[in-house]
């Protein structure tokens, strides 16, 4: 049986060789670095003049927490295309072949992915930063907001590692994702307040992780001005706890499902 | 001897349909067996299951005597495996593809790196060593893909149809890289539906089709089941073919067999060329265009055709992806 140290090594192989593709395929920083600029600078300037925030807040400072909430979401998704690119082309079958640890293709896969969320929350961050956002809490806190993005985003990859080794085409795993992320991180307080949503909608935005993640990191990186209202249902009030209880209740599904499923998973 | 590989009733089933149906079969350590059979045959399925990818349903295999299902960790450190699309990353380099198998084996970050370049000579990769695997031709990343199987010396290697897809040119370089490994006394277990591959590379031949092993033996073992040598010959016209049958059907050992649309007459004889002699002299009484005429020792197509009465190949899509094949030219003229 392997150990945990030779589970670890071969993760960090794992996670290397894919950051090296990283590295060699520019698509891969595109979509990391430019897909959310282009966010920050769409929302900010086009419906920034439009979304009235309650109380006295800029836009931007409203609307950047709920931009990375979304990009490192959507980011995940690439944990999905990848292993589907793997299966179909013969290397997940070559690994499994290996005598290698059970889990080190999927924790390789996620860790690297969540390297590359990381690239994208500082390109965010920077950008954000020109645009007229800014952080008002403690370096503490403002650490903390970030880990939080992390990890919640962490978990999606682990889902979506179920994603790409079930429907095993690259495509069709971007497709699905879009046709399901799309709306659960628009019905959210991502990009707008909750006030203006119809009342199921609302509902379900207000105990939407993704509403709690974005309402976290408005929190810690102190973009929520005094005077404004305290929400009324309890995952927006306690949204960290409440973040962290999803994030863990995903990977406690959704990692030991992916790895039984790898372990099945030969192509074709 | 004793057996790296032992396959007993082996049975694998997708949903109705059944994949392997009781296959047994042995390979001895140090040898090369061919495990022949057309598309869709069960070969892959049976490497499949040997190299752990696929549970059997049915059966036992051990391979270095541990067994695939119960032992499947320890059977994995002992075998390399190279499937029939070249599993190779296309992002990192040939150096980096092998190191990076050369760690998930275990070895050593130096000992990784040492196989690794031994491995790209051996393979005459080392000019492309530092490019991306994405821009190798076929031949190359085929050729990547089989020293990443070796990095660990494997003391059984399976290569599931390794010539497949590749040109004729390439496909000879790497049956010389296969009788290396053969040489250093690597065992192969060896899958491919081209048969002069099989009888080229193989000691012995496990032919199955649909699943079931339809016969076994050395190459000379299953050509004996077909008989000796034949005597072939093609005419201008299918209406021609008659008179021609008529007039050297004495000297037929056996079943005379005509294609009328190839036009073609082939009959099993005795006698070599004075045999061959006689046919010619029969023939300069038949009003008939004979456009060639040869002696013919059976290949493995005869065998196939013999055992399952269809060919080995679809003779359609064959002509590409043949290899070159002078073994039938014998007498022709």
């Amino acid at each position: 049986m392997t150990t945990l140290a030779e589970t670890l090594s071969d993760s960090a192989v794992i996670t290397r060789r894919n950051l090296i593709k990283v590295k060699r395929v520019p698509d891969l920083i595109v979509f990391a670095t430019l897909s959310p600029i282009m966010f920050v600078l769409l929302f900010r300037f086009v419906f920034g003049g439009a979304i009235n925030v309650p109380g006295n807040v800029s836009y931007a400072e409203f609307l950047l927490p709920g931009i990375f909430t979304q990009t490192v979401i959507f980011g995940s998704t690439i944990t999905g295309s990848s292993i589907a690119e793997d299966l179909q082309k013969g290397l997940i079958d070559r690994f499994r072949s290996l005598p290698m640890s059970r889990s080190a293709v999927l924790i390789g896969r996620t860790v690297a992915d969540l390297g590359l969320n990381a690239l994208s929350i500082a390109v965010m961050a920077l950008t954000g930063l020109v645009v007229g956002w800014r952080i008002h809490s403690s370096v503490g806190e403002a650490i903390v907001g970030f880990l939080l993005l992390l990890v919640f985003s962490y978990s999606i990859s682990w889902l979506m590692a179920l994603v790409g080794l079930t429907v095993r085409t690259p495509e069709v795993v971007n497709n699905a994702s879009f046709i399901v992320i799309f709306p659960i991180t628009f019905v959210a307080s991502t990009f707008v307040p909750l006030e203006t949503f119809p009342t199921v909608l609302r509902t379900f935005a207000e105990w939407n992780p993704v509403s709690t993640v974005a309402q976290s990191a408005r929190e810690l990186f102190g973009n929520i001005p005094a005077g404004v209202p305290e929400p009324d249902v309890w995952s927006l009030q306690h949204p960290l706890a409440y973040s962290l209880l999803w994030a863990a209740l995903i990977l406690a599904v959704f990692v030991p499902l992916s790895v039984r499923k790898y372990l099945r998973t030969a192509s074709r | 001897m004793t057996n790296a590989v032992v396959v007993e009733g082996l049975v694998k089933r997708f949903g109705e349909n059944t994949a392997l149906g009781g296959v047994d079969l042995t390979v001895s350590e140090g040898t090369v067996l061919g495990l022949l059979g057309p598309n869709g045959a069960g070969k892959t399925t049976v490497v499949r299951i040997l190299s752990t990818l696929l549970l059997p349903d049915a059966g036992r295999a051990e391979v270095n005597g541990l067994d695939v299902v119960s032992q499947a960790d320890q059977v994995r450190a002992t075998i390399g495996l190279t499937g029939q699309y070249a599993a190779v990353d296309e992002y990192l380099t040939g150096r980096e593809n092998l190191e990076m198998v050369g760690r998930l084996y275990r070895l050593g970050k130096r000992e990784a790196r040492s196989r690794a370049g031994q491995l790209l000579e051996r393979f005459e990769l080392t000019d492309a060593a530092n490019r991306p695997a994405k821009t190798y031709s076929g031949g190359m990343r085929r050729r990547l893909d089989i020293a990443a199987s070796l990095i660990a010396r494997p003391r059984v290697l399976f290569l599931d149809e390794p010539t497949t897809g590749l040109d004729p040119r390439s496909r000879l370089g790497m049956w010389e890289f296969i009788g290396d490994l053969v040489s250093d006394g690597t065992t192969i277990l060896l899958t491919t539906q081209y048969l002069e591959e099989a009888d080229r590379l193989a000691d012995r031949m496990v032919v199955i089709d649909k699943g079931e092993v339809i016969a076994r033996g050395t190459a000379d073992e299953l050509k004996a089941q077909v008989g000796g040598e034949r005597l072939e010959l093609t005419v201008a016209s299918a209406e021609q073919l008659a008179d021609v049958a008529e007039a050297l059907g004495p000297l037929a050992q056996g079943e005379l067999q005509r294609d009328h649309q190839s036009r073609r007459l082939s009959l099993p004889v005795t006698g070599g060329t004075d045999t061959l002699a006689e046919a010619l002299r029969r023939l300069a009484g038949v009003r008939a265009d004979v456009l060639d005429i040869g002696l013919r020792r059976p290949d493995l197509d005869d065998v196939f055709l013999t055992l399952t009465g269809h060919a080995a190949e679809e003779k359609a899509m064959d002509d590409e992806s043949r290899p070159t094949a002078p073994a039938t030219a014998g007498a022709q003229s």
